[in-house]
């Protein structure tokens, strides 16, 4: 068994004089949490769906699972919460995952109860027995999502999926994939929010204009760390010993050290100097600041 | 399979749900109401006047319940075209179809689940109807047409190749460019089949041959006429006293003409759908 759960080369997609995806290359390797992140209008649903088979690619190759893009088998082994996803809303929640349990393969009693246990975890259980269309946009999505996990599938992607929820919401998404990430299920998740991302992937990579242009490893530890401090007294030669001074004023000070194991040193040896110490932060660079860097000036609002 | 039955029993409520159902048979009913009143007079006059004739009473009756069967297979048409216009157009538009298309079945199971379940409740609405026409006749006139076991299969016929038309062009056009285009095409065969009878009539071929165009285009009116023809006594069609016994039968090679038309109507449905970009 292959260990990337996704691979593609030089994916492409043009619709008519458009392109809406340049070149996907990606390797997204089972059982993590990988963020595809990029504004609005950077190719990044037209991606998913060329993974899912939705949209044939013009040019380009790829594996899902181990097998082609499109393969029908391995579908039975995916699971996709479409961009505001919507069914007929004339069924009740119970009555969609049945349906959608059956075109899994499933039925009977395993059915009934997966589908049990899932209204349970996204919370529907008092609202199973009505209309969808009678829900709130927060509990459509959460049904999407129960859908998407019916075949306790080995890969999940999923598009937007906070969009529309609430902040309870977006917590019970978080802690499902963190559940998901648990098991050992492969989390593709497509989104523009960078604390969503930052606090659920192991792994981002950013497109902009069709193209991969940047990929992260959030899990990595962060190759030093910043630290800044609030300080009165402190000599420089004590900062300097345990790390690297990018600055230096009046009570304060920001150094560069290998990591957290070594703030408690620092601390002690300040403190030990007779410094007064009245605060001590790490920073560690954010998504944000990173997503705006690799986005760079040009990207205008999507 | 089972896919296949899953997709079919979720299109036959979805249709049942649907107001244009609900307009139809209610379209239906009106009209099936206004048909047993006239129906009754008209049993009443032709009793009188026809004196003791009973064969010109009885076609008479049967020109009636003919003209009822028309209603029917009008009415039935516009039921197996607007009731699954929008099924595919719609879907892809609003996005519904990208879960079931993500899921381990065939993009043609969509397809034709479907397609049956707009062909059964079709069917289902020309029984119901033409069951109405047919029991009135019974009732008021005392006369069946003959010929019911060819010709209602023939009307049939006619609704799954309008249901398929309707269902396959949606793979690719939009739900009202789909509309324009199934009606155009039921327009080219009502016109084209008028052409036909009057050119036979007239003796002119090239009129009659632009019929058999039509009728290639598009089978429907032909199998209408077919089906009327069997359901009328032989000495009716002899006369040709009416509108329904045509002075120039469609061949029988039509209808099998129709089975090819649906066939690949709906293989071409299924393979724009499946080249489709969801």
């Amino acid at each position: 068994m292959t260990e990337l759960a996704i691979e593609t080369h030089h994916l492409r997609r043009r619709f008519g004089e458009k392109v809406a995806v340049a070149d996907l290359s990606l390797a997204v390797r089972r059982g993590e949490v990988f963020g595809f992140l990029g504004p609005n209008g950077a190719g990044k649903t037209t991606s998913l769906k060329m993974l899912l088979a939705l949209i044939t690619p013009t040019a380009g190759s790829g594996t899902l699972l181990g097998r082609p893009l499109g393969d029908r088998a391995k579908r039975a082994r995916v699971g996709f919460l479409p961009e505001h996803f919507r069914f007929q809303d004339w069924l009740t929640g119970r009555e969609l995952l049945r349906f959608h349990g059956r075109l899994y393969g499933l039925s009977g009693a395993p059915l009934e109860r997966r589908a049990e246990a899932l209204l349970e975890r996204v919370d529907l259980v008092d609202a199973a027995d009505r209309a969808i269309r009678g829900y709130s946009k927060g509990m459509t999505q959460r049904i999407g999502l129960a859908q998407a996990l019916l075949n306790e599938p080995d890969i999940v992607f999923l598009d937007e999926p906070t969009s529309g929820l609430d902040p309870l919401g977006r917590l019970l998404v978080r802690d499902l994939i963190r559940e998901l990430r648990g098991r050992g299920t492969c989390v593709f998740l497509n989104s523009h929010l960078l604390g969503e991302v930052e606090a659920t992937c192991d792994r981002v990579a950013f497109m902009k204009l069709g193209r991969v242009v940047h990929e992260l490893d959030l899990a990595a530890e962060p190759s030093g760390l910043e630290v800044e401090l609030r300080l009165e007294g402190g000599s420089d030669a004590v900062l300097a010993a345990h790390g690297t001074v990018l600055a230096r004023a009046d009570g304060m000070a920001r150094l560069r050290v290998d990591g957290e194991a070594g703030l408690p040193a620092l601390a002690a040896a300040l403190v030990h100097e007779g410094a007064r110490l009245y605060a001590m932060t790490p920073r560690r660079r954010s998504l944000e600041a990173t997503f705006l860097e690799v986005m760079g000036e040009d990207q205008r609002p999507g | 399979m089972s896919a296949l039955l899953t997709v079919t029993r979720l299109t036959v409520h979805e249709a049942a749900r649907k107001r244009i159902l609900t307009a139809t048979l209610i379209g239906a009913a009106a009209f099936l109401v206004l048909y047993a009143i006239g129906f009754h007079f008209m049993a009443q006059r032709v009793a009188q006047e026809a004196g003791p004739s009973v064969m010109r009473q009885r076609l008479l009756l049967n020109f009636l319940a003919l003209a009822g069967l028309y209603a029917t297979h009008f009415l039935t048409l516009m039921t197996a075209v607007l009731l699954p216009v929008d099924t595919l157009s719609g879907e892809i538009s609003s996005g519904v179809v990208q879960t079931l298309a993500s899921k381990p079945i065939h993009r043609s199971t969509v397809v034709l689940g479907k397609w049956l379940a707009f062909s059964l409740v079709a069917v289902g609405y020309l029984l119901v109807v033409a069951g109405g026409v047919l029991v009135i006749s019974r009732l008021i006139g005392g006369m069946t047409p003959p010929g019911l076991t060819v010709g209602l299969p023939l009307m049939a016929l006619e609704a799954v190749v309008f249901v398929t038309l309707s269902i396959s062009g949606g793979a690719r056009l939009s739900t009202v460019t789909n509309g324009v285009l199934v009606f155009g095409l039921y327009g080219i065969a009502f016109i084209g089949g008028w052409v036909e009878q009057i050119g036979t009539m007239a003796g002119n071929v090239p009129a009659q041959n632009v019929g058999t165009i039509a009728s290639l285009l598009m089978p429907t009116e032909a199998l209408w006429q077919r089906a009327a023809w069997h359901m009328q006594p032989s000495i009716m069609r002899d006369l040709q006293m009416t509108p329904f016994s045509p002075a120039s039968l469609p061949s029988p090679a039509m209808v099998w003409w129709a089975f090819g038309y649906t066939g690949l109507a709906l293989v071409a449905g299924i393979q724009s759908f499946r080249r489709r970009a969801l």
